[in-house]
């Protein structure tokens, strides 16, 4: 039995039931109702009675479930009201979900998207909350009958009597469980009961998203609105001085055109933003305001030098040396190792500034009243955006509602909210309801770019191959990539690391598993190529320093667990019958963790008229329970996609403080025939609590595909993107 | 300005719009149909493709004036009930991540099936190579294109 304090005591219940009352609803019921986690089994209810922030129960048995964070592509509005149903007992068939407004309080749970944290951070809230549903049912139904709750049983929405012939289903009991208080303490499920967590179940929203039903933030309309867009600088270290205001007012179907200034005091790390000052143009169609953009004439004012790619080069190979030190370790004597060293090895991998290309652009809607706001839009943070705001239009939180629409992708790009502000901002001055869109070229020169980063490793082997000193420095422009505590550290007798930083006025951000995506590939192809220099199989070479990180680790402590690491070698190896040669086929394996999840990848790599192509990617994961699994296949799939794509084609270049990249014509993201034919996804099985899948399986594709590569061409790839990037030798394409 | 009759997901709809506005802009704004989505305006990402005449085409790079008298498709009147063979086959495989670039896949991949009923690997991806999905589905798509031949109904 795990018993779990609850935080749902009667204070909450009272508060809550009071704005539920009558079943009306809080939340968010633009345009759609609820969404059915499958075709609902039983009847639309006619009343509704709220159990808590997660829960309500209709009087049919139909159950509302709510899911708290974001959405943005990584199934969270799946897989949290999962687990919620899972501790509610409730057939999944009686369950619709629908999108929960931001309301920390009421879901008890930090209501954000990022860092693969949706489900770890909410495995104990989402659970606590169907216990206590489900606990004030039995309570409710032990009142009813007079009998003890001890003697009762909840199952599939339905409480029966353990020893007697009475039973009644929660929809039929709701309306008086409402009022019950839960105790302090309640009883969660052990793994082994799960009926629904590690099932799979479909994407509750595929029926909208596969008949093009309105769900995005683009997609929002509110009678009354009107449309806006934004003309930024056109480089960093430029603001906007004038423009021609007044041939703008006057074009065709424009209602204003002014300059926003959406500075916050105390900017927190979600209001990063190069380019507070900017040109809106509103209006009342898309296609007007496109004109309206480019008919803009604008007196540009220098304010820090303009940036190019050749300046940030020299940036990076200066930072390696002298750059500005964040973070470091050092175990042992790394300069002794290596001189006593019977081989040494030293490699350098770079990789350049990266625009995150969601397929959805930047947008948000926003109603701003003289002493309220209503933002409704795609938004991984929507409580940093409430804050903002608030400081912004200088309203108090609680007059400032935000509600999150499904996202077209978010990779870390929707952590920032300055377009949430650039909305509130436009429709502050024009005292109307506005919805604000990005052209994609606003979006991939807007900046927040992953950094730029460079990596010098390395290692060296004793007379037997032993590996007994390794080092890496790594600078980022302007934060460095490396991971001090990670593997290898706890696994070389003599081990240094070091994180850089130098500067630069490109604005910058997180990108999917920041840092993690670029040194996973640098690190794991540099492995592979110490393995090689070892003359050892790269898995057993990788399992040998898990044994002993596991037995007599270097150092006081590491990041992860060796064990769990090796373990998911160990499987990929298992699966993919490593060590049997296809005549033609080209292997490479990496190895990663990150964001609290280990994953590792064998991918085949053939040579097809020439050219590479990635054939089969196995991977295994250990990410504790999986909640659920097909849609955790699809997550780390499309991880092992995005690592290969950004990896091979994925470039922005920057002359004169802008980006040469301006929309995909100049933008390579991968596509259909460069990718995998196939890809397996195998589960660690435990009973971790589980942890996340949005990131992990994107880092160890990099280095999984540079080992591959270099089987198949005889070429190491150092430098991103392998397709055109100089690598001493020879360039390449992929399919 | 100039007034159009469009015939769309069957049905003729009147509106006005300058001549020059792409079709993607007069779905979206004027008829309200936002199933077809906004990529990148140049033709590059296949957000926003639509059926005209039964031919899959970028609804970004057509203007509303060439498209008088034609048969317009969007995502909303690929089928009456949501029950194409096509969207059946992308439940089935349940292939969206995030989903914004669903709707033009699945609108290029009906379009390829109706002239190519049993499409082979290479014919499938040179297809859909126009249509990005930056969640990275695209082995899924292919599974779900294939699911699709195989149904007797397509």
């Amino acid at each position: 039995m795990t018993l779990i304090k609850t935080q749902h005591n009667r204070r909450s219940f009272l508060k809550v039931s009071a704005a539920a009352g009558g079943g009306m609803m809080i939340g968010f019921n633009w345009m759609t109702s609820c969404t059915p986690a499958s075709e609902p089994a039983i009847a639309i209810p006619s009343e509704w009675f709220k159990m808590n922030g997660y829960i309500k129960i209709g009087d049919t048995g139909l159950v509302t479930i709510f899911s708290p964070n974001p959405e943005i592509g990584q199934n969270v509005m799946t897989s949290m009201p999962m687990v919620v149903a899972e501790e509610l007992d409730v057939k999944w068939d009686h369950v619709v979900v629908e999108q929960g407004a931001l309301d920390e309080d009421a879901f008890k749970n930090p209501q954000f998207a990022g860092g693969s944290l949706s489900i770890k951070l909410g495995w104990d809230a989402l659970r606590m909350a169907g216990a206590a549903g489900r606990r004030m049912l039995l309570e409710a139904a032990a009142k009813e009958w007079a009998v003890d709750v001890s003697d009762l049983t909840a199952s599939e929405g339905v409480i029966k009597e353990k020893n007697g012939e009475r039973s009644i289903g929660y929809g039929a009991i709701a309306s008086k469980a409402v009022d019950i208080e839960v105790p302090e303490e309640l009883e969660l499920k052990e793994p082994k009961d799960y009926q629904l967590i590690g099932t799979y179940q479909k994407n509750v929203e595929g029926s909208k998203i596969v008949t093009g039903k309105p769900l995005f933030g683009i997609d929002f309309e509110k009678e009354g609105m009107l449309l806006a867009m934004i003309e930024h600088p056109p480089a960093f270290g430029m603001k906007v001085a004038d423009f021609n205001q007044q041939e703008i007012k006057g074009m065709d179907g424009v209602r204003d055109a002014f300059i926003i200034d959406t500075t916050t005091e105390e900017p927190v790390w979600a209001e990063v933003n190069a380019f507070n000052s900017l040109i809106a143009i509103v209006g009342e169609s898309t296609w007007q305001l496109m004109n309206a953009k480019k008919a803009l004439k604008v007196n540009w004012e220098t304010v820090s030098e303009a940036e190019n790619s050749q300046m940030h080069a020299t940036r990076l190979e200066e930072g390696l040396e002298k750059g500005n030190e964040e973070e470091s370790r050092k175990d042992g004597d790394v300069d002794a190792a290596f001189a006593k060293a019977a081989k040494i090895i030293e490699r350098t991998y770079s990789s350049p500034f990266m625009a995150h290309n969601t397929l959805e652009p930047m947008n948000f809607f926003a109603h701003v009243t003289e002493n309220a706001a209503e933002l409704v839009g795609p938004t991984q943070t929507p409580k940093a955006l409430e804050d903002a705001a608030s400081k912004l239009l200088d309203i108090p939180v609680e007059k400032i509602s935000v509600n999150m629409t499904r996202m077209g992708g978010g990779f870390g790009r929707r952590l920032y909210v300055h377009f949430g502000l650039e909305a509130a901002a436009i429709s502050k001055k024009m005292g109307a309801p506005i919805k604000l869109i990005y052209t994609r070229e606003d979006d991939m020169t807007q900046g927040t770019y992953r950094p730029a980063y460079r990596s010098t490793y390395r290692a060296g082997l004793d007379e037997d191959n032993n590996l007994i000193a390794f080092s890496v420095r790594g600078v980022g422009l302007p934060e460095g990539p490396v991971f001090p505590n990670r593997f290898p550290a706890g696994t070389v007798d003599n081990y240094s690391a070091v994180k850089l930083g130098a500067k630069t006025n490109i604005s910058t951000g997180a990108w999917r598993a920041p840092r993690s995506h670029f040194t996973a590939g640098a690190e794991q192809s540099f492995i592979d190529e110490v393995a090689e220099l070892a003359g050892k199989d790269p898995i057993d070479f990788r399992l040998e320093l898990f044994d002993r990180a596991k037995n007599n680790p270097v150092g006081e402590e590491h990041d992860y667990d060796a064990e769990r690491y090796a373990g998911v070698l160990k499987l990929v190896k298992e699966k993919s019958n490593w060590g049997t040669d296809a005549p033609g086929v080209h292997r490479g394996v990496a190895a990663y963790y990150c964001h609290n999840s280990y994953v590792a990848q064998v991918m085949d790599v053939v040579m097809d008229a020439g050219k590479p192509k990635v054939k089969k990617v196995w991977c295994a994961v250990d990410c504790g329970i999986v909640v659920n699994r097909e849609g955790a296949k699809n997550i780390i799939e499309g991880g092992v996609v995005d690592g290969i794509g950004h990896a091979m084609y994925s470039e922005l270049k920057f002359e004169n403080g802008s980006s040469v990249s301006k929309n995909f014509n100049t933008y390579q993201l991968i596509r259909h025939s460069q990718s995998p034919e196939e890809i397996e996804v195998y589960f660690v099985e435990n009973e971790i609590a589980p942890t996340g899948l949005g990131e992990p399986g994107l880092p160890p594709a990099t280095g999984a595909l540079a080992s591959a590569l270099y089987k198949a061409t005889g070429t190491r790839y150092y430098h991103e993107p392998f397709s055109t990037a100089d690598q001493g030798e020879q360039k390449l394409e992929i399919g | 300005m100039a007034t159009y009759t469009l015939k769309i997901n069957g049905k003729n709809q009147q509106l006005e719009a300058a001549p020059d506005t792409p079709m993607l802009w007069v779905l979206r704004d004027h008829v309200k149909l936002v199933g077809t989505k906004y990529g990148c305006g140049v033709g590059m990402c296949g957000a926003c493709t639509i059926h005209l005449d039964g031919v899959a085409t970028r609804s970004c790079q057509v203007p509303v004036s060439a498209v008088e008298g034609k048969s317009i498709t969007t995502i909303e009147g690929l089928s009456e009930n949501g029950d194409h063979p096509v969207q059946k086959a992308w439940l089935e495989i349940d292939v969206p991540q995030c989903g914004y670039c669903q709707a033009g896949q699945i609108m290029n991949a009906a379009a390829l099936l109706n002239s190519n009923s049993n499409p082979s690997d290479q014919e499938i991806e040179s297809a859909m190579d126009g249509n990005i999905c930056r969640c990275g589905t695209y082995t899924r798509i292919k599974k779900a294109i294939k699911t699709a031949a195989s149904n007797p109904e397509l």
